[in-house]
């Protein structure tokens, strides 16, 4: 097991667990932060790649990284500022309850 | 892989499971809050300082608390009444579990053929500036139009019906 | 008078047509145009119609009476006339359909006689349907006939002449029945219809055989006309049944049909009935021109009927002819003696006559038959019309018995019927019938296949002598024994009567052996006046004969019927003396009866049959096919409801029930889409590292 895959397999590891609890958890914030659970993995994985790989001072691992933190951001703000918004007018965030847009 | 690996590792997975499986939303956003920190250490032990940094200040100094007031405006801290888990929650653990499987036996396979290096790299601030107003300043200006437009965006969102558009 | 063969030789062949017959087509065609015209004018314009019909019919007198002057200028010149024109009708292949008219002595002697007797009768016409409201109606018909008669007179090809001869028999159907409402009168169009048909089959399976035969519709086309020597040797080679040559066979078939049309023996059935027309219609059809058109055509066809003839010998069509004319001839004269309507007296005479006529073709050669025709159309035709002025005079009355004493009541009517009687009776000397009919009986005696024909045609002169005068005792002598007052009929119908009265007379000269002008005229040979013609041996003695028996025949009605005015209801004198024989006489041998048992009767059971087979077999066999069809079309609205709709309405179902199935996967739940989504991932990562493997 090299560092690398060390990095990588819990990368894995939390992106499987982030992934659970978006599939798992009944309330819409818990699969926000799943979300950002599986956001962060990706993350762990580009920095562990930024190391290992060849070239790090082209610094691309990083600003992909950075960048991810930035756009993770946002969406978490327009994602959590939805949830807010469905809350005022469904009075829940169980998402089972929230399926409006069935076929 | 040393010790102070492991550690942290065991840190932020523990942070994740109590994050997912914790009853109390409010438990479930300060677990979270681990899980970041731990992270974060993650990063500062590839030499990765600047995403450290940035990461602590964003994700544990915005984004966390963005989440503890989320649940604070959604009532999220009273427990409901049917459970936390919905009732499928074993097939989403299976998907969840099957994902793990696959990618996580594709990285073991596969991981002894990819050259690594162990030099450590320098990197600088400095530098970074640098090549984020150089070859990577498309994505700088075009993410700041993102932060822009989220900004708005969730600002409209999360108005008052009174005050805000129909 | 000798007996001659026609010489064909004798006549120039033509190579130019003269003027007028290059209008001869007119002759016929103006009364047709005129018929024509009027059939579209209103009922009331009687006058102008009248003036059409006569109009047209004048014009072809004198355009007939040029033409007759150019022939006969061309007979006195030394030159035979016999000028054709001919067209082609239709072509198909390599055979035509050729029409054409001829300019000959005989059919200039025939337009004259036709036309004359025509516009004679025309003009009497005018006078006797004069209280009818169908007037106009009579004369379009009766200018569609007269046109048609004259066409079948100057036909050149067999196919014209068969069209007119056709239309001939139609306008006779359309004036017999010219008063339909009576049923008898229907019936009677019918009959004759019918009858002739029979005859005009034959004549039409001659035709074809003929046309077959020869290759040619024409009779004279310079050489190459089926009446000139080439066919008919042509003819000669051929075989049918019966040991006849082709030319006998069609001969046969030929006369077939004129036997038809002519009333002769099998077939004379409706001429009789024919009587329920009005009188014109009696005179100029079936007394003067229609009923000689039979005779006309064997008269035409002579050189067919002639065809290989055996040295001093007759051939076999002509001696049928001649036994089915002289059979005719003594047949109907005894059915004339026993019947009691005036106008059916003189039908069952002209059927007489008309056998005369037939027999002396056979025996004597055309110009014998021809002049019989001559003269008895103008002697007929007067006795038919002095018969409608007497139905005229005495209101409609037709039964003889009740008629009487119109001697002193009708005195023209008198005069000139007693003239047109003594002519057909062949009273010596003065009157034409002495010697057209004696020509007729010399015929007979000089006929070497048998001496039957000479009695039965000398009987039957006795029997013609008995029955007319017995007519004109019951209609002239006497009381009147009628209804009402009896008066003399007008000017309009007299004058025609006295102008047939005169030729009825001068008619003879013509033909006498003083000179024998008609013959030679006939024949295109030159005519010498003088007595050497008496000098025959045995004619005197026959004419003395002849007229002696005309006598006896003569004093035998008067001593019978003579000035006596028998009650109607009193039995005939003659009834009394042989009541059986007067019975199957008046009864007309029974001969309706025969058919109506045999021929009328199988062709009624044969009707029958055939409605049966076409309700039962053919109706049968459509309703079998339609049954079928139905059977077909249940089983395939079966099939279409259950198994094409059935298919189509479970396919859609399905469709319908997948599609439900497919829309519940959008189930607006997120996290189903999320592991939906982690399921596609595992696929793909799984897909990348296996085709990535080396």
């Amino acid at each position: 097991m090299t560092p690398l895959g060390g990095y990588l397999l819990i990368a894995v590891l939390m992106f499987a667990i982030g992934l659970a609890g978006a599939l798992v958890r009944r309330n819409a914030i818990l699969v926000l932060i799943g979300i950002e659970l599986m956001l962060n993995s990706a993350n762990l994985n580009f920095i562990a790649f930024w190391r290992y790989g060849p070239h790090p001072e082209a610094l691309t691992g990083m600003m992909f990284a950075i960048f991810s933190i930035a756009v993770a951001a946002a969406e978490a703000a327009v994602g959590l500022g939805l949830v807010i918004a469905i809350y005022r007018h469904t009075h829940t965030t169980e998402i089972d309850k929230i399926n409006r847009m069935k076929g | 892989m040393t010790v102070v690996f492991y550690l942290i590792a065991a840190l932020t997975v523990a942070g994740a499971l109590a994050a997912v499986l914790l009853k109390n939303l409010v438990h479930c956003a300060l677990a979270v809050t681990v899980a970041f920190g731990g992270l974060a250490l993650l990063f500062l032990s590839l030499d990765a300082q600047f995403a450290g940094f940035v990461q602590i200040l964003v994700y544990i100094g915005a984004v966390a608390i963005l989440i503890v007031f989320a649940i604070l405006l959604t009532r999220g801290s009273d427990v409901p009444k049917d459970g936390v888990f919905s009732p499928t929650w074993l097939t989403g653990v299976a998907i969840a579990a099957a994902v793990f499987a696959v990618i996580g036996w594709a990285v073991i396979n596969s991981v002894n053929a990819i050259p690594q290096q162990a030099a450590v790299p320098h990197v600088t601030v400095h530098d970074i500036g640098i090549a984020l107003v150089g070859p990577y300043v498309l994505p700088l200006e075009i993410v700041a139009l993102l932060l822009t437009a989220a900004t708005v965006g969730a600002v409209i969102v999360a108005m008052h019906e009174k005050g805000g558009s129909e | 008078m000798i007996l001659i063969q026609e010489v064909v030789s004798s006549f120039t062949p033509q190579t130019t047509a003269s003027a007028i017959s290059g209008i001869l087509w007119l002759i016929p065609a103006l009364p047709i145009v005129a018929s024509g015209c009027i059939a579209l004018m209103k009922q009331p314009l009687r006058r102008a119609a009248a003036t059409f019909s006569i109009g047209s019919l004048g014009i072809s007198l004198l355009l007939s009476i040029a033409a007759f002057a150019h022939v006969l200028s061309g007979w006195l010149a030394g030159n035979a006339v016999r000028e054709s024109v001919n067209f082609t009708w239709m072509r198909f292949g390599s055979s035509a359909v050729e029409l054409g008219w001829v300019l000959d002595p005989l059919s200039a002697v025939m337009l004259v006689m036709v036309s004359l007797v025509g516009l004679l009768i025309f003009i009497y016409s005018t006078g006797y349907m004069a209280h009818d409201e169908n007037f106009t109606r009579f004369f379009c018909f009766l200018s569609l006939f007269a046109g048609a008669m004259l066409g079948v007179v100057i036909s050149n090809s067999i196919l014209l002449l068969f069209m007119c001869w056709e239309l001939v028999g139609l306008t006779s159907y359309l004036l017999i029945g010219f008063w339909y409402q009576k049923p008898s009168a229907a019936a009677a169009a019918k009959k004759a219809f019918l009858t002739t048909r029979v005859g005009d089959i034959f004549f039409l399976l001659g035709i074809v055989w003929l046309f077959a035969q020869t290759g040619t519709l024409l009779f004279y086309d310079h050489g190459t006309g089926s009446l000139e020597p080439l066919a008919l040797a042509s003819l000669l080679t051929q075989h049918a049944a019966l040991g006849l040559t082709a030319a006998g066979a069609i001969g046969l078939l030929i006369f077939a049909g004129a036997a038809g049309k002519s009333g002769q023996l099998p077939l004379h059935v409706w001429l009789p009935d024919a009587m329920e027309g009005p009188t014109p219609v009696s005179a100029l059809i079936h007394a003067a021109t229609m009923v000689a058109a039979g005779v006309y055509l064997i008269a035409r066809v002579y050189p067919l009927m002639q065809a290989g003839v055996p040295a001093g010998g007759v051939t076999t069509p002509l001696t049928v002819v001649t036994w089915v004319g002289a059979s005719t001839a003594v047949f109907a004269a005894l059915i004339a003696v026993a019947q009691n309507d005036i106008k059916r007296i003189l039908a069952y005479s002209t059927v007489s006559q008309l056998g005369y006529m037939m027999a002396g073709l056979g025996m004597g050669g055309v110009a014998v038959g021809m002049f019989h025709l001559i003269t008895h159309a103008f002697f007929k035709a007067l006795l038919f019309m002095g018969a409608g002025s007497v139905i005229h005079g005495s209101h409609d009355e037709q039964d003889i018995r009740h008629m009487g004493g119109l001697k002193k009541l009708m005195p023209v009517t008198f005069v000139t019927y007693v003239i047109g009687m003594l002519a057909l009776c062949g009273f010596p000397l003065v009157f034409s019938g002495f010697w057209s009919k004696d020509a007729i009986i010399e015929a007979a005696q000089h006929w070497t296949t048998a001496r039957a024909p000479f009695y039965m045609l000398v009987f039957g002169a006795l029997l013609t002598a008995f029955y007319m005068i017995r007519q004109v005792s019951y209609v002239f002598f006497g009381n009147w024994r009628g209804h009402g007052h009896a008066h003399e009929s007008p000017r309009v119908m007299t004058m025609p009567l006295a102008i047939l009265a005169f030729f009825a007379v001068a008619l003879g000269a013509i033909g006498s052996p003083l000179w024998p002008w008609f013959r030679s005229f006939l024949e295109g040979r030159t005519a010498e006046f003088g007595f050497q013609g008496f000098s025959e041996p045995g004619l005197l003695t026959l004419m003395a004969t002849s007229s002696f028996v005309v006598f006896l025949g003569l004093g035998l009605g008067w001593w019978i019927y003579g000035n006596k005015s028998p009650a109607p209801e009193a039995p005939d004198a003659l009834q009394a003396s042989m009541p059986r024989v007067w019975t199957v006489l008046q009864n007309k041998f029974y001969v309706d009866e025969l058919y109506g048992a045999t021929v009328i009767a199988f062709y009624a059971w044969w009707a029958r049959v055939a409605d049966w087979l076409d309700r039962r077999v053919w109706g049968g066999a459509v309703a079998a096919v339609t049954w079928m069809f139905g059977l077909f079309a249940r089983f395939d609205r079966f099939l279409d409801a259950n198994v094409v709709d059935g298919t189509f309405d479970k396919g859609c179902e399905e469709l319908s029930t997948s599609g439900g199935l497919l829309a519940s996967i959008q189930s607006g739940l997120v996290q189903n889409y999320l592991r939906i989504l982690a399921l596609a991932v595992v696929a793909l990562v799984l897909i990348l590292f296996w085709s990535s493997r080396p």
